[in-house]
């Protein structure tokens, strides 16, 4: 297969963190802890305004993503790709009213058990410049 | 916190219309999340949870397992084995597999009637 395109880098994705979105993220996964509602009670616990669950890393990364899983030059067969595996890294947390970029790049291709394994990295900074969170998004696409 | 310590296990129910929630959340609306009709057309039994939201769930369960602090919750790492459906409990279970550098290794695993739907979870939490 294709590896020419390991290290290849995709431009980075700006994403403004809004309050309602947080908490409508916090709400669907079950998330109830006052921090990720209330300002003051993000305040009172250190933070600069509501808090974003750690997991909301997926929704300020996806549009960073989007343009790699679905490249043309990587010609991924997105009927048989599954997301297999996920990890991720958290430095700084990430606040209502912070702007997160974004920016993915292909970290491994390579085959394995007839399967073909697609590995993307993402690395998210804030408005200083500090990290945010590191993902490792693998995709493997079955046998067609 | 030592080695061999079970964290508090996690229950969670997801609704029959939880993923069209989670899909506004997270801007994820594939169809074998949202519409059971597309989903047994393409060979499943219905419409399946979003991997991402259970992983979500294991990392609810190991930030709680920490004070439910986010800034205490420092990596996790899952794999998306078994598929996930609404209307069924989700049990998200851990056991404390190592202590090291101020760090608690959670290996931690969610499963719904016995199938585990997010498998070899391993997160890094910070104990209180």
């Amino acid at each position: 297969m294709d590896t020419s395109k390991i290290g290849k880098s995709y431009p980075p994705f700006e994403y403004e963190v809004g309050r309602e979105k947080i908490r409508e993220y916090a709400n669907a996964v079950g998330e109830t802890s006052p921090v990720y509602q209330d300002r003051e009670a993000a305040r009172a616990a250190g933070f600069r305004d509501v808090v974003a669950p750690p997991m909301f890393a997926v929704v300020y990364s996806a549009g960073a993503m989007g343009p790699a899983i679905l490249d043309p030059e990587l010609g991924i067969n997105l009927m048989l790709m599954l997301h297999g595996s996920q990890e991720f890294v958290w430095s700084e947390p990430v606040c209502a009213g912070d702007t997160v970029t974004t920016t993915a790049t292909v970290k491994d291709i390579r085959e394995q058990d007839g399967r073909q394994f697609y590995v993307f990295e993402s690395v998210s900074t804030n408005q200083d410049g500090t990290e945010t969170v590191r993902g490792t998004w693998t995709n493997i696409v079955r046998g067609g | 916190m030592n080695q061999g310590d079970a964290i508090p296990e996690l229950r969670v129910t997801p609704d029959r219309y939880l993923p069209h929630r989670y899909a506004g959340a997270s801007g994820d609306f594939n169809p074998i999340h949202i519409d059971p009709e597309f989903a047994q057309q393409v060979g499943l039994p219905g419409n399946i949870l979003h991997g991402l939201y259970g992983m979500a769930q294991v990392a609810r369960a190991n930030a709680a397992a920490a004070g439910d602090d986010p800034r205490r919750l420092k990596r996790l790492a899952v794999q998306f084995r078994g598929m996930g459906f609404p209307e069924k409990e989700i049990v998200v279970t851990g056991t404390v597999k190592e202590l090291r550098d101020g760090r608690a290794v959670i290996d931690t695993v969610a499963e719904q009637d016995g199938n585990q739907i997010i498998r070899n979870a391993e997160a890094e939490i910070e104990p209180q």
